[in-house]
């Protein structure tokens, strides 16, 4: 009785709904519910505010739909913690149902958050958390892992040939002294070393460094040029401190080092230095373009990386609902579909390797202080110098013999020229 | 004495709700619960210290961090622990916190008040350095995952026969250390935190008291640690930050210094605030906040001091009662 | 390893000293007063950072932010002490009025979640949200002032945690009032010059934060040795409890130094602001190393505090040159060793 008086009443009521303008999911649609882990509280609240607003801005410019299906967007604050990030990552697909969950910021939170996807059989999108061994020599371990930001050592492979080919023969490396820091500059070094090039020092300062007083001077004198790999606040006292000392060598940065993120806060001391990333807020596509104003306008900030890596997620996960019919086809299935997207992403075309981490473009970057996109201020961007295409995690070595090696750390590639 | 025995009747029937209860209310619930119950056994192994010895230590997850790495170490690098070997990795976890504690009292135990906290803190700040920096045991940053948890028969990789083992490791606690500080033993570090002149004349090894005290405290933080690094399944230099520390001290003065289950209390809703709320607000933290300084300020002997706060008032208020009868003029 | 390469090292722990010394000082002075250990110290300089932002933001002028900056953050210790950790008197009343609007603030928050807004616009709802405010701020004051507060004067364990509930509480209002971007205060282009002095670069802000350690050393050594106002001070920080016999009003010497502690973390977040930036989570990492500063020279004495600062200043330093695998282990074991000896660090008085 009551079913029947609901079957007849409902077409009724979308009708009205309908001409009333209100719209209404149509009966039986799906919702897709997506779980997406960053720090909104603490030190890391602003990066993990970025990451949400680069998931939203698609979200909004979409009505709210990914591929078709009713997005619930769940955002748990966590709190930069790993042990944390797996408490809500359990939440969220425990407790909400997620269908898949995305994000948490810091590499110890994506090696905590991989295994959650595999005992809870639940799709993990490593949207910000860079560590390598994820998509390479733990692949195996996690089947439901899936990565569409970048390695660490990835953009720092190319930039290590194109130091070479600017005729830098000694390089002095800094850099943040925890996994990531070892990652970026075990790529640098390996393919700066392979070119003929020679990484003569290398320094670690504890992350969270400020006063770089003990370090400058340790520099050796006779290198060509110093790279650097700084994180968060880290970045904006580096270069000023480096000038202060009197030191004008050019400084190539790893990417967190220059990143929109802290560009804006930087003075103009650090025009001219080069970096090198998968992503710059001042590539020149009609693509990149909007997204700039479009985010600027919502959220009066230049993205970082941190928003458009996000924003591409999303981007990736509506083709795959597309290209899966509107519904939700299973984790497994998901995964597939999803490693054969090809995507015209905002920063460059994406493709995924059969390890299940982007294949993108790297670009090396210039800071320069111009006005850009219509914008009436002059501002500090990352000029795009030089693009490496399609790179691959494993560069031009070729997976087989990349992964022969033990991940770069603090010991690999060894310091041979370090006296 | 029959106020005594009602509040170990309470606290049993709370206890036998908690058991059945959870375990009912869905994952997400059963998963806090086990992780403020680990928390929770951290909290009363200060209390030890700060509630009945009168020691405020601002270090004790150094035991916890101790705890932790050794089940992490073992697990990842070893592979012991994920069978009947959990027992061992539990019985070693206990011994290297109590080990670790009966080290850094030869230090702490030579300052008092204020600076017994500073000495703590200083300890505590190594440990955290070394877990930092000493990489290649500890795996700096990235922080060592355990994988799977033990398989021998129980499967704790359920996560309610899981929450079944760390309530009985926390119930087997509570019961402990409520014996414990029963005991002469116990007694004694109360007259300490008293007067620890007077103990001295009555002829009490005052040092070696509050030393045993600093160790048992250690052992059982180093037992929590090592149910911790079980529960997350990874264990990062996180783990023993000064605000572990802080945290527990908080906990155990929102619940109640002394009182043993108070610091379960104070886990149990700090838990609550930032990871329940948490999913609900964003302002948590406003709210964590306002009960700290609330409590602080208005509940000296926090919650479990409640019900004895409104008796005071109310005998206040009917001694006024009488006085006022008793004014008035006949 | 050459003279050169001492030298500026021993420099720039010299410099990272001064800075040290600035927000150590204050915390010492105020443990010597009060014996409340302060951890919303880290806070105050975090602040003192965040104003001097907003000031240089309106007015575009550094040297108008440092004075700003301190006043307003000693304004905001002069607060706290009265009303939270020292109250007295109407104080009394005033703190349970400001605890019950705070409470029902976020009573408010949480019932925004559902109770709907009944005036227009972004006036009225403003109107709105402060009428519900009031009006359930009314019974929960009526109740705190039937609790009476138990004194924490005497308790050092709930001062300490008191304070860390304030440093959680100014964290969260930092981020909401200034957001969580990673900035940095620019001095004027003078000072981020270097200055070439026998062959050696020195950066000319690290000798402008050594020439203000230096003065505002000074200045308080005089007005602490030379000033009636300094010995009562003195008197308070060798014997509370027989400087009020003799008649000295306590309570405004400990109201006086906990606004100029609070004050001089401002300055030193102003100063240290374009030298660390200034950053959610700056708070946390200050106050170890303001810690430290305090543990080695001992509380309560401004010599210590020099003493501490530079050591401090110096070990950080030459351990992160010379012996970067244990930097951290070069900070803290010193500090366990010289408690162990000497738990009043080096220059404390029990």
């Amino acid at each position: 009785m009551t079913s029947t008086l609901r079957q007849r009443l409902t077409p009724l009521l979308a009708g009205t709904c309908i001409a009333l303008g209100l719209g209404m999911a149509p009966a039986g649609a799906e919702t897709l519910t997506i779980g997406f882990l960053a720090p909104m509280t603490g030190g890391f609240a602003q990066v993990g505010q970025d990451m949400v607003n680069g998931f939203q801005l698609y979200l909004d410019q979409h009505d709210n739909k990914l591929g078709g299906m009713d997005v619930k967007f769940i955002v748990e604050d966590e709190q930069a913690k790993s042990d944390l990030a797996v408490t809500k990552a359990k939440k969220l697909v425990l407790q909400d149902g997620a269908q898949m969950f995305i994000g948490g910021l810091l590499a110890s939170t994506g090696y905590a958050l991989a295994p959650v996807s595999t005992e809870t059989k639940t799709i993990y999108i490593s949207s910000v958390p860079a560590a390598d061994d994820l998509t390479q020599r733990q692949f195996d371990k996690y089947p439901y892992f899936i990565r569409t930001s970048w390695t660490s050592s990835q953009p720092h492979q190319p930039l290590g040939q194109w130091a070479c080919d600017q005729g830098y023969k000694k390089v002095v490396a800094i850099a943040a002294d925890y996994a990531f820091g070892y990652e970026v500059v075990g790529g640098f070094q390996k393919v700066f070393e392979d070119c003929g090039g020679k990484v003569i020092q290398k320094i670690w300062p504890p992350l969270g460094t400020k006063d770089f007083g003990p370090y400058i001077p340790t520099m050796k004198a006779d290198a060509d040029a110093i790279f650097s790999l700084m994180v968060g606040p880290m970045s904006l006292q580096f270069p000023k401190q480096l000038r202060g000392a009197g030191i004008k060598k050019p400084i190539i940065g790893g990417g967190t080092s220059y990143d929109e993120f802290a560009l804006p806060f930087m003075s103009d001391e650090v025009i001219g230095d080069v970096s090198a990333l998968h992503y710059s807020a001042a590539i020149e596509t009609p693509k990149n373009e909007a997204f700039v104003k479009a985010y600027r306008a919502k959220y009066s900030k230049v993205p970082s990386y941190y928003a458009e890596n996000n924003y591409t997620t999303a981007e990736w996960i509506d083709e795959t609902i597309k290209k899966s019919g509107g519904k939700w086809p299973g984790a497994e299935a998901f995964i597939k579909t999803m490693q054969g997207i090809k995507l015209d992403s905002v920063r460059g075309p994406l493709v995924m390797d059969d390890m299940r981490n982007p294949i993108e473009n790297i670009y090396i970057k210039k800071v320069e202080k111009k006005k850009m996109f219509g914008y009436d201020k002059d501002e500090l961007w990352n000029t795009v110098i030089k693009t490496y295409p399609n790179v691959s995690q494993f560069w031009t070595y070729g997976k087989e013999t990349f992964l022969k090696q033990p991940v770069y750390s603090k010991d690999f590639p060894p310091c041979k020229y370090c006296d | 004495m029959t106020t005594q025995t009602i509040k170990i009747v309470a606290v049993a029937i709370a206890m036998v709700v908690l058991a059945l209860l959870v375990p009912r209310s869905g994952n997400f619930v059963v998963l806090l619960a086990t992780r403020a119950m680990t928390f929770a056994i951290l909290a009363m192994s200060l209390d030890i210290l700060l509630g009945f010895t009168g020691l405020a230590s601002l270090g004790q997850a150094a035991y916890f961090g101790m705890g932790a790495y050794l089940a992490a170490i073992l697990v990842a690098k070893y592979h012991v622990g994920l069978g009947w070997d959990f027992w061992l990795v539990v019985v070693l976890g206990i011994l290297c916190g109590a080990a670790l504690a009966a080290f850094f009292g030869l230090f702490a135990m030579r300052a008092t008040g204020t600076y017994f906290l500073m000495i703590t803190l200083a300890l505590g700040q190594c440990i955290w350095g070394l877990a930092y920096r000493w990489s290649s045991m500890t795996g700096g940053d990235n922080g060592l995952n355990l994988g799977a948890r033990p398989d021998f028969g129980l499967n704790l990789s359920d996560p309610i026969v899981y929450f079944y083992l760390v309530f009985a490791f926390f119930g087997a606690s509570l019961l402990l250390l409520y014996l414990l500080v029963r005991s002469p033993f116990g007694l004694t570090l109360m007259g300490i935190r008293e007067r620890e002149l007077r103990m001295q004349i009555l002829g009490y090894n005052t040092w070696l008291h509050k030393y045993v005290a600093f160790i048992i405290a250690g052992a059982f933080g180093g037992l929590s640690g090592v149910l911790w690094a079980y529960t997350n399944g990874i264990v990062t230099p996180e783990t023993v930050v000064l605000t572990t520390s802080v945290d527990a001290l908080l906990m155990t003065v929102l619940g109640g210094a002394g009182t043993l289950i108070g610091g379960a209390i104070g886990a149990a809703i700090v838990f609550g605030l930032r990871e329940y709320l948490s999913t609900l607000v964003p302002w948590w933290q406003y709210v964590l906040g306002a009960i700290y300084v609330m409590t602080i300020l208005y509940l000296p002997t926090g919650l479990m001091g409640i019900p004895a706060r409104v008796r005071q008032y109310l005998r206040s208020n009917r001694e006024q009662a009488k006085k006022k009868l008793v004014s008035v003029p006949s | 390893m050459n003279t050169q390469f001492w030298l500026v090292q021993a420099f720039n722990g010299v410099s990272y000293g001064a800075l040290l010394f600035l927000v150590g000082a204050g915390l010492s002075l105020i443990f010597g007063v009060m014996r409340i250990v302060n951890l919303s110290h880290g806070s105050y300089f975090l602040l003192g950072g965040y104003v001097a932002l907003s000031v240089i933001a309106t007015t575009g002028s550094w040297a108008l932010s440092i004075p700003v900056a301190a006043i307003a953050i000693a304004m905001v210790g002069l607060v706290m002490e009265r009303l939270f950790l020292r109250p007295e008197g109407q104080f009394v009343t005033i703190r349970d009025a400001m605890l019950a609007l705070g409470i029902a603030l976020i009573f408010r928050l949480w019932i925004g979640r559902v109770f709907p807004l009944m005036l227009p616009g972004a006036t009225g709802a403003f109107i709105q949200a402060a009428v519900v405010v009031v009006i359930l701020a009314i019974p929960v004051f009526l109740i705190l002032r039937r609790i009476s507060a138990v004194a924490i004067e005497t308790d050092t364990l709930r001062q300490v945690l008191l304070t860390v509930g304030f440093a959680f509480l100014f964290q969260q209002a930092a981020l909401d009032i200034w957001g969580g971007n990673n900035m940095d205060i620019n001095p004027p282009p003078l000072l981020t010059q270097s200055v070439v002095f026998g062959g050696l670069f020195l950066p000319a802000y690290r000798v402008f934060m050594i020439a203000m350690a230096v003065i505002i050393g000074i200045v308080l050594w005089l007005v602490m040795e030379k000033t009636r106002m300094g010995a009562v001070v003195r008197a308070t920080v060798d014997d509370a409890q027989m400087a009020r016999g003799i008649g000295i009003d306590t309570n405004r010497v400990s109201m006086f130094i906990f606004a100029l502690g609070a004050g001089m973390a401002a300055l030193g977040g102003v100063i240290g602001g374009a030298f660390l930036g200034i950053y959610p989570g700056l708070d946390f990492e200050m106050l170890p190393l303001a810690f430290a500063v305090v543990i080695i020279g001992g509380m309560g004495s401004l010599g210590g505090a020099a003493i501490g600062a530079l050591l401090v200043g110096l070990a950080d330093n030459f351990g992160k040159a010379l012996f970067p695998e244990i930097s951290y282990f070069t900070l803290y074991a010193p500090m366990v060793l010289i408690l162990a000896i000497k738990p009043t660090g080096l220059f404390g008085r029990e």
